[in-house]
């Protein structure tokens, strides 16, 4: 590879220019590039946030006309969903770990993972130029007819931005498989592996099962917006509810792209933080395998009232409750981690403690969708908001954070400020729940979601979610500021902070480029915590 | 400012079935929340960590745990499934007697029209106690009728019929919304459903008595368009008779056969071809584009107007539309 690391120096001292990271082939500066570009998009998605909340303050749609609030939601969805949920645990954490923590030197393909770096980043400039050009207003689901013949706004750009990312998924998708299937250090057995591999393996399946057809039903799209085929427009003798299929068929296991890698933090948090091997180790590696599988199957319970067969929405009714059992069976699994465990309250820990709260909440309300009676009624309101917030972004992000917090100090090798951390955890817990649980209640009064306006009568709830938004605001914005600190002022980090186990943690913080200065031998299980 | 709920309205039929399933939903939800934080709260107190170095016991798992905690919730689910499916049968599935309504939804409005010829703009009357039946279409994109005091809600597409419906029970005023994102206005198609005594419904109907009846004006338009040369009341005609056509079996060419209901009726007028009548000749020609939707609503309400009685033939019957006596009490 590029050049012999000196025994002293990390993969942050190998090469200082800026084409020592533009062409860089490491998977963990690869990572450190993700983690600014995504970093960029969250920061863009949740100013949209910010946007409609202060929309939604008072009933009347009196602070953006409805062409720009139509816009915002649907770029607040793009961006949070294909450049933010998406790809943050596995191009930032997923990328930076995967190789050490099966005794790695790299992914397998280095150069096809900073090509997907460049992927990611050249469809999320594609979208923001649809965004200064005046916007895309058709929702981040894309409804035909809508999208495909009504909408005067930028949907082939957005759509050709979303269609070049999704190559990026792919490619990050490929390269784990083959590095956990190809590259694990000597002794490293499947059933030894992290559960954070386990869950990366099962996502990296569905990354490359499911975005095809996601990309092919956008160029559908395009197709019949530019060239008039008819594919979806009844008047041009397509059909409007095969795109709601095509769609959801991904963009229903993109939820498990994005809850997935949450899991296997989790697991990987919950024992460190207990000092105990996971409860049931191999159902929880398996259930996350039934989830990607099983999540292939769900795709028609966004559909219950979209014209479908009794007996389909009976089938996907059946299926989707069936999905719920493998997630019940992880979160089983973790708490009863905890029991005669070693637990500590450092930071990702507090993170640990949000999650299992927000994924409860949202994991059990997906019964009430799953259930097509009580779907009928609750579906396409701010009850599905709040479910899907909840699930996606509350367990996405507690994760990500979480996940974030634990290996700082490996990927730089510095040290924040503990109690500025499980502040920031517990401001976010509170803020999230007061943006999100108003909703689930003015969605059962039957608030329909992607409203500019709305009845005077849902005001207080409005009102309460929008002032969790701007707790939730001053959550996200504390781990920048310390965390930024921390990289100037911070103390050193040992190679093993918080006395946890796994490869990652027998090399030095930050690592050397090459991992490790001797491949690993593994020679015992994962989580084989014994005095 | 108006009064702000916990809980909507119980104004129709399923609206109290429908809650009750939440119910326990909600239930079931604060139980499992409650249950699994209070162990999580207490094992972190109970194991936290007392010397810098001490490690939790190793324990691997339980069999027998696992299998409790496995199938007790996929009972706990079937059961859900079970209550929920049979719910929904209910709510897919009209009674026989229906008062029915036409729709046609496009950006950013509803229309609404009875068969007696009335039509009402983002307004809906119906009598209580009567069981309504929306056919609905879009002239455009995908819409949606939400009535969440009724707890229905079926989507409107264009190009072809859904249906949606329920039972009023309470007289009053109640939201109508569309649910389906349809572009800029969105949140302004919406409007308001009436819910009146059936003496004031019919006061209502009396006191703008129209331009005749939805099915008076399909038989113009049946004569305008020309159908009648082919479609005659006997069996002559170069094409199928209609009377007595809607709610029958058909049988088509290729073998099969369908009710003629009306998704079929308009899909055989604006595509002749879908669907061949058993021993006709191909030769209608497409009427797609030629008439508006609430054109071929008309039309549809003509043809279920053609009972299978000679003296129904000439004309449909002005028969003032009473609220049908809906299937019977609950």
């Amino acid at each position: 590879m590029d050049t012999a690391a000196t025994p002293h120096s990390n993969y942050l001292t190998d090469g200082y220019g800026i084409k020592s990271w533009l062409l860089t082939k490491d998977h963990k500066r690869i990572g450190l590039l993700y983690l600014i570009s995504v970093s960029a998009f969250f920061v863009l998605g949740a100013v949209f946030a910010g946007l409609i909340r202060l929309e939604l303050l008072t009933p009347a749609g009196d602070l953006v006309e409805s062409d720009t609030y139509n816009k915002i939601f649907t770029m607040h969805g793009v961006i949070m969903v294909f450049f933010f949920l998406i790809p943050a645990i596995p191009s930032i954490l997923g990328n930076f770990l995967v190789p050490l923590m099966i005794g790695a030197k790299d992914l397998a393909f280095p150069r096809i993972n900073l090509l997907s770096w460049y992927v990611y980043t050249i469809g999320g400039l594609f979208t923001l130029w649809a965004l200064v050009n005046g916007g895309v207003d058709t929702g981040w689901t894309f409804y035909t007819p809508y999208s495909s013949a009504f909408s005067n706004s930028n949907v082939a750009l957005v759509v050709v931005g979303i269609f070049i990312n999704g190559f990026s998924s792919i490619l990050t998708g490929l390269n784990f498989i083959v590095t956990i299937h190809k590259m694990r250090a000597p002794g490293m057995t499947w059933f030894r592996l992290p559960l954070f591999i386990w869950a990366h393996y099962a996502t990296a399946l569905i990354m490359v099962l499911g975005t095809p057809v996601i990309a092919i039903t956008l160029v559908m799209v395009g197709a019949e917006r530019l060239l008039h085929l008819g594919i979806f427009d009844p008047k041009l003798g397509g059909d409007p509810v095969l795109f709601q299929h095509l769609f959801w068929f991904y963009s229903h296991p993109a939820v498990y792209i994005m809850i997935l890698p949450a899991m296997g933090v989790m697991s990987e948090l919950v024992a460190a933080f207990s000092r105990k091997r996971i409860f049931g180790y191999e159902v929880v590696a398996f259930s996350s395998l039934a989830i990607a599988v099983v999540g292939f199957l769900v795709w028609g319970h966004h559909m219950f009232v979209s014209s479908q067969s009794v007996y389909a929405a009976m089938a996907f009714s059946l299926l989707s409750f069936l999905v719920a059992i493998p997630s019940a069976i992880k979160v089983f699994n973790w708490s009863a981690t905890l029991y005669k465990g070693s637990i500590s309250f450092e930071a990702p820990m507090i993170y640990v403690f949000g999650f299992i709260g927000l994924f409860l909440i949202g994991g059990l309300t997906g019964l009430f969708l799953a259930a097509v009676a009580v779907d009928v009624h609750v579906t396409d309101t701010y009850f599905v908001v709040a479910h899907f917030h909840y699930i996606m972004v509350g367990g996405t992000i507690m994760m990500y954070l979480g996940g974030l917090h634990f290996w700082w100090p490996k990927i730089f090798g510095k040290m924040y400020h503990q109690g500025m951390a499980r502040v920031s955890a517990v401001v976010i817990f509170i803020g999230f729940n007061l943006t999100f649980f108003p909703q689930f209640i003015v969605g059962y009064l039957g608030m329909p979601r992607r409203y500019h306006s709305y009845p005077p009568e849902f005001q207080l709830w409005n009102v309460l979610s929008s002032a969790g938004a701007a707790i939730l605001a001053v959550g996200y914005a504390m781990p920048t500021f310390y965390l930024i600190y921390s990289l100037v002022k911070g103390e050193r980090a040992p190679a093993n902070p918080w006395g946890a186990k796994g490869l990652e943690w027998e090399t030095t913080s930050p690592p050397p480029t090459h991992n490790f200065d001797t491949t690993p031998v593994v020679t015992e299980p994962a989580y084989n915590y014994v005095k | 400012m108006p009064q702000t709920q916990i809980l909507p309205t119980q104004a129709s039929t399923m609206a109290p079935q429908v809650d009750a399933l939440y119910f326990f939903l909600v239930a079931l939800t604060a139980f499992f929340t409650l249950l699994i934080s209070a162990f999580v709260v207490y094992a972190a107190i109970k194991y936290r960590r007392r010397s810098p170095d001490e490690v939790g016991k190793a324990i691997h798992g339980n069999l027998k745990l696992e299998i409790t905690w496995t199938v007790i919730p996929l009972v706990i689910v079937l059961f859900i499934f079970g209550w929920s499916a049979r719910l929904f049968f209910t709510m897919a599935r009209p009674p026989a007697q229906t008062l029915d309504i036409y729709a046609v939804g496009k950006q950013w409005m509803w229309k609404f029209q009875h068969p007696d010829g009335h039509a009402e703009v983002n307004e809906l009357h119906v009598p209580v106690g009567t069981s309504v039946r929306l056919t609905m279409t879009s002239q455009d994109v995908i819409h949606d009728v939400y009535i969440p005091d009724f707890r229905v809600k079926a989507d409107v597409l264009p190009g072809q019929y859904t249906h949606l419906w329920f039972r009023a029970t309470k007289p009053g005023r109640y939201h109508l919304f569309c649910a389906e994102y349809c572009g800029t206005n969105h949140s302004g198609m919406g409007g308001w459903v009436f819910v009146m005594e059936r003496a004031d419904y019919q006061k209502w109907l009396a006191g703008s008595a129209g331009q005749g009846t939805m099915a008076q004006a399909g038989e113009r338009l049946f004569k305008d368009l020309s159908c009648i040369t082919c479609h005659r009341e006997d069996t002559t005609g170069r094409g199928p008779t209609l009377v007595g056509l809607y709610g029958r079996a058909v049988n088509l060419d290729n073998g099969g056969s369908v009710e003629a209901d009306e998704v079929y009726l308009r899909e055989s007028i604006v595509n002749p071809r879908a669907k061949l009548v058993s021993g006709f000749q191909p030769i209608m020609p497409t009427f797609q584009g030629l008439v508006s939707e609430e054109g071929l609503l008309q039309l549809i309400e003509y043809i279920k107007s053609l009972k299978a009685l000679p003296s129904n033939a000439t004309g449909a019957p002005a028969a003032p539309v009473q609220a049908p006596a809906g299937p019977g009490k609950k």
